[in-house]
């Protein structure tokens, strides 16, 4: 068996990713469902462009993400600005910073499945709620939202796993601070650069069985509940 | 028109048919692309350059990358790969001894005797990975001699290489940071902000050795790079960017 001398920066690492995904899919899906509720309603022109924005980090490069977030967020960037203006200090080589740039590039993962949820629902259960005299904010918690659940789980899964597998965003913006902005992926890459294959296989071997069994319960899940 | 067009596209692509594939340092990036134009100008041969960390290189020609010549940030490297029989025994050598500088991108930030290190007052401080980055570790040493390690550590963001701990600074993200002078350096002055260029007592020579690898065995263009770089036209472009022979 390889050994393991650097177990500590590795679990320090592991715990990091942990807390940022979870964060990010909290933030996510509070932010995420009145969009994806919006997008799956309206008939308004602007639901072409704002679902293509929510679209784009599906098809950016993360280090077109990365670099544009760095000058964003950087002293003489716009949101840097604001950020500093507001007495929060500068964002990138901070956990809030990565946590503000997964929230940007996981946002597809999760408001396109409660979108598709959303739309599947259709006009009938909420005209048939309004017709019992629901309010629309109560039709909303009470009808939709339950029925939307499979698009919830997928949202959440997805977005969780995604923010995990993170990597030139956060190569781009975290600076490599161990307990801070030192996640999984980027552990990887040192340990790789540094020729420590021993360690690096640890982690990406984990990373593999982690994503493996992630997909193999949403499919499962999302699988028995189609039937 | 096109016929006389296609004859000659053909004649200029068998005039630059010899291609020599250079992986380059980041630090080097800036004067190899100097020497890359100067060499096609003088050989007709054309040296295709790829840049990055000397650690990604390595694995990448031990699993078969097409590489001919490696332009590396050390001398172990190197040494390793022809220790490896993936390079040619004997055809190692110091093509530059790189100087770190700390730098800002904000004039006068930085003094010319580096006290901006102990007086304190910024937020970040870039280095590359010592780790992986011959440069991250001269920081490292110089830090340590000059006893500021412990004052200073908590303030570090690490690039992956020193282009990415250049960029940090650049971009105005960290107030400051060490990079090769290199990167800072044009003409024999600094192209923009401030610097101290760090003495050379402070930490190991960073001694940066070319070798040929064994993909390039043989071949005349990756022959031809190689002695072109030994020669005082290009030994003037590398000293020009702060480098030392």
């Amino acid at each position: 068996m390889p050994s393991l001398p650097n177990l500590t920066a590795d679990l320090g690492a592991v715990w990091l990713t942990f807390r940022l995904a979870t964060v990010t899919t909290v933030l996510l899906l509070l932010i995420g469902t009145p969009i994806a509720w919006w997008l799956a309603r309206t008939r308004s022109w602007w639901k072409g462009p704002v679902g293509a924005v929510v679209a784009l980090p599906i098809v950016l490069p993360p280090t077109v993400i990365g670099f544009y977030l760095l000058l964003l967020m950087g002293p003489d960037g716009a949101v840097g600005r604001f950020t500093a203006w507001a007495g929060i200090g500068l964002l990138p080589f901070t956990f809030w910073g990565l946590v503000v740039a997964s929230v940007f590039y996981s946002m597809p993962f999760v408001v396109q499945p409660i979108q598709n949820a959303f739309e599947a629902i259709g006009e009938r259960p909420l005209e048939a709620a309004a017709t019992l005299r629901a309010a629309p904010l109560d039709a909303f918690f009470s009808v939709a939202l339950p029925l939307a659940k499979p698009g919830f789980l997928t949202a959440t899964i997805l977005g969780f796993a995604h923010t995990v597998g993170e990597f030139g965003v956060v190569l781009m913006i975290g600076g490599n601070i161990p307990d801070k902005t030192r996640v999984v992926s980027v552990q990887i890459y040192d340990h790789v650069e540094a020729l420590e294959y021993a360690q690096a296989h640890w982690l990406a071997g984990g990373m593999v069985v982690f994503s493996f069994l992630v997909l193999l319960a949403l499919y499962t899940l999302t699988g028995r509940k189609a039937r | 028109m096109r016929r006389l067009f296609i004859p000659l596209l053909f004649a200029a692509c068998t005039a630059h048919a010899d291609e020599v594939q250079v992986a380059v340092a980041a630090n080097f990036t800036a004067p190899a692309k100097l020497l890359a134009a100067a060499f096609a100008k003088e050989s007709g041969h054309k040296a295709q350059l790829s840049f990055g960390g000397t650690g990604k290189f390595y694995a990448q020609i031990r699993n078969g990358a097409p590489f001919d010549v490696l332009l590396a940030a050390d001398d172990t490297t190197p040494a390793r790969l022809e220790a490896e029989g993936a390079a040619v025994a004997g055809s190692r050598y110091t093509y530059a001894v790189g100087r770190l500088a700390l730098w800002s991108a904000q004039p006068g930030y930085v003094d010319d005797r580096g006290a901006v290190l102990a007086r304190g007052g910024f937020k970040h401080l870039a280095i590359a990975n010592p780790k992986l980055a011959p440069y991250g570790a001269a920081a490292i040493e110089a830090l340590t001699a000059l006893k500021l390690l412990d004052a200073v550590q908590a303030r570090f963001v690490r690039g992956e290489n020193i282009a990415q701990a250049h960029q940090f600074v650049a971009s105005g993200n960290a107030e400051l940071g060490f990079v090769a002078l290199s990167q800072v350096m044009q003409d024999g002055r600094l192209a923009a902000g401030s610097a101290w260029i760090v003495p050379a007592r402070l930490h190991q020579a960073i001694r940066q050795d070319a070798v040929l690898l064994a993909k390039g065995r043989g071949k005349p263009a990756a022959e031809a790079w190689l002695n072109y770089l030994k020669g005082n036209a290009a030994q003037a472009i590398i000293k020009s960017f702060g480098y030392e022979i």
